[in-house]
């Protein structure tokens, strides 16, 4: 097998196996409630986590997620209930302003020649306290729109539902594998991950896919946000706090290499399941305490941290000998 | 020694004018702010309200200065703070002296810079993800020490530390000023500074020339792990409690952000512990200010963006060339520092 797959295998394996020592102790987890449950519960964090893929894959880190989120449902309920607009145009507003400042962050990056951790860390302050100027208390949004979408969903057999966010979620996946794997930007993004002075000598368009990556990583942040408002119904500022904490962790935990160049958007879907599946089990299970999945998932990806590194030393021996 | 000292200044002036305008800004709309009043023997006053409240901060941004330096980040130190305020809190309430208590706190933050340590120097791992694992895990270690609960504590000892005073003096500042001049000392009477910076600047190059550099990495991340357990203990005490969730909550952010602001480079090397520490009362004074002038807090957030944005053209290489036209700036061709990474 390539050493490629090996990190996207693990993920897979232990997905799988959690999943099966959950329903050996739980049937009941064998069910397509509990699988739609997952999908619609962790569609926010899915939609960011395929952006945080991108940035990742191309060596940087994205810290403004959670703040653009809640940006984004502040900035909805606002709009819904002061603006009277109606919400496929407060969609299109959103998802314009945080492509925008996405590709301004990456513009920052690349022309200013600065770490993409701190560029985004100002980024995250400034759409944190924009959501605040915005309004500070939770604001309702009671919009009819939003009733009719939570209306949607497809039945599975045995009462399970794909509702519409958690089958967008999964829609979002689907693209973008498609547009790592399958367009010029995707390959782009793993040349810039192998080694920016190495792509920019390949011919790749250093400045333009630095922006495009943290444009996209906006666009998908606003889309998550507007996920989230759908999901919960109101704006808070301070809500999706630590949001980018858990798309990076999931990002890891689905194999791709946090120096760049790596990985699969696939393998993040995993990720954000086995989350997912830990905190279902502790909520199965009743004894356990919330902050064990914090351990849990800390504990995770630790062991992932390792397993990047021990296919790194292999994969180097493998050269010396070869 | 007149030398020593007029480059010391010119290396704080930045930070040094920068804190002077804030100063005169909010005391030219507020009279009243520059006033100190003494009372039951301790100095009363919003400028000394800006030191005490600054004082968590000032204490991380010392030990994050240093792994700066190494060109590490430490993103734990809001969680270490949160596990060593429960560690604090748990032992003192099951009847530990105080003496005992401190002691463990200590080592417990020592614990996990050893950690970090471990992870940067031995395993190889690059020091924001190294880091991310317990700050992801720390506040679940924490909520495990308090289980869920906020641990309240009415230890008159522990509690001095948060609100007592000597000499005048808040104990928090009078605590971050002796660790501040004792860590400077160290770092800048020794070689151990030097080491740092090299360090921080080309670690293969330093340690092929003689330089133990994991002992010193780990130093560095051992050092921020400690600044991390006092400011757990001052943030704990004040509070007379031990609240696992929100106890050093963003304090990583504030600690890198007084450090930016204090000039040192986040691409490691020469690094200035008492400019990072004037950074971190950059910091509360704009804090102070805002919530004088009656600006919601809201805009906090926005002015720090504003700032880090400001520092970062300062800071960024191609800015510095077109602006001294020493070299003007090539747009292809040579590998940036940024890329080279």
């Amino acid at each position: 097998m390539k050493q490629k797959y090996l990190p996207l295998t693990a993920t897979i394996l232990i997905f799988v196996l959690s999943y099966a020592l959950c329903v050996m102790q739980f049937p009941n987890m064998l069910s397509t409630r509990v699988i739609g449950n997952l999908l619609t519960d962790n569609a926010f964090l899915g939609i960011a986590a395929v952006g945080m893929t991108f940035v990742i894959l191309s060596g940087g880190i994205d810290l403004s997620v959670g703040a653009v989120i809640a940006f984004t449902g502040v900035f909805l309920a606002v709009v819904l209930e002061q603006g009277g607009l109606h919400p496929l145009v407060a969609f299109a507003l959103a998802l314009a302003i945080t492509t925008a400042f996405g590709a301004l962050m990456g513009a920052i990056i690349h022309y200013l020649e600065m770490p993409a951790f701190i560029v985004t860390l100002a980024g995250m302050f400034l759409a944190r306290g924009m959501a605040f100027v915005l309004s500070i208390d939770s604001v309702p949004i009671k919009h009819p729109f939003y009733a009719t979408l939570k209306g949607f969903y497809y039945k599975l057999p045995g009462g399970g539902r794909i509702t519409l966010i958690g089958g967008l979620m999964l829609l979002v996946f689907a693209v973008g594998i498609m547009i790592a794997h399958r367009t010029r930007f995707g390959t782009n993004v793993y040349a810039l991950g192998g080694g920016a002075a190495t792509a920019q000598l390949m011919g790749v368009p250093v400045a333009r896919t630095t922006i495009g990556i943290y444009a996209l990583s906006g666009l998908l942040a606003g889309l998550s946000g507007i996920v989230f408002s759908l999901y919960t119904s109101a704006g808070y500022s301070l809500a999706a706090v630590g949001v980018e904490l858990d798309a990076i962790t999931a990002v890891v935990i689905g194999g791709t290499l946090l120096t760049g160049g790596s990985g699969f958007v696939a393998g993040t879907l995993v990720g954000i399941l086995i989350q997912g599946l830990i905190q279902t089990y502790i909520t199965f299970d009743g004894t356990l305490s919330s902050w064990w999945t914090k351990i849990l998932i800390g504990l995770l990806l630790f062991a992932f941290i390792l397993l990047q590194k021990g296919i790194i030393r292999l994969s180097r021996v493998e050269r010396q000998h070869a | 020694m007149t030398a020593t000292v007029r480059t010391y200044l010119r290396r704080l002036l930045p930070q040094l004018i920068a804190l002077a305008v804030i100063v005169i800004a909010i005391s030219m709309v507020f009279p009243g702010f520059l006033s100190l009043q003494i009372q039951n023997g301790r100095l009363y006053g919003s400028l000394i309200d800006i030191l005490n409240r600054g004082a968590p901060v000032v204490l991380l941004a010392i030990g994050m200065t240093v792994v700066i330096a190494t060109k590490g980040i430490d993103l734990s130190v809001g969680a270490v703070m949160a596990i060593c305020g429960a560690v604090a809190a748990s032992l003192i309430t099951s009847g530990h002296s105080l003496a005992e208590t401190l002691l463990a706190t200590l080592v417990v933050g020592i614990l996990c810079g050893v950690w970090n340590g471990l992870l940067v120097a031995i395993l190889d791992i690059q020091p924001i993800i190294a880091t991310l694992v317990l700050m992801v895990a720390g506040r679940g270690i924490a909520q495990l020490v308090t289980e869920g609960a906020i641990l309240t504590f009415n230890h008159p000892g522990l509690i001095f530390i948060g609100s007592g005073s000597f000499a005048g003096l808040p104990m928090p500042v009078v605590i971050w000023l002796i660790f501040g001049v004792l860590v400077a000392l160290l770092v800048r009477q020794t070689a151990l500074g030097m080491l740092i910076e090299a360090i921080g600047v080309n670690r293969q190059a330093s340690t092929l020339s003689g330089v133990l550099t994991p002992v010193l990495l780990i130093a560095a991340y051992v050092l921020s792990g400690l600044c991390a357990a006092i400011a757990g203990i001052i943030a704990a005490a004040d509070i007379r409690g031990a609240d696992a969730n929100n106890a050093g909550l963003w304090l990583e952010l504030d600690a890198i952000l007084a450090v930016v602001v204090g000039g040192t480079s986040l691409l490691g090397g020469r690094f200035s512990i008492a400019a990072s520490v004037l950074g971190a009362i950059i910091i509360q004074a704009i804090n102070t200010g805002i919530l004088l002038s009656g600006f919601p807090p809201e805009f906090n957030l926005i002015i720090k963006a504003a700032i880090i944005v400001f520092i970062l053209v300062l800071q960024s290489p191609r800015f510095r060339t077109a602006f001294t036209f020493v070299r003007l700036p090539r747009a292809t061709g040579k590998p940036t520092e940024r890329e080279a990474k």
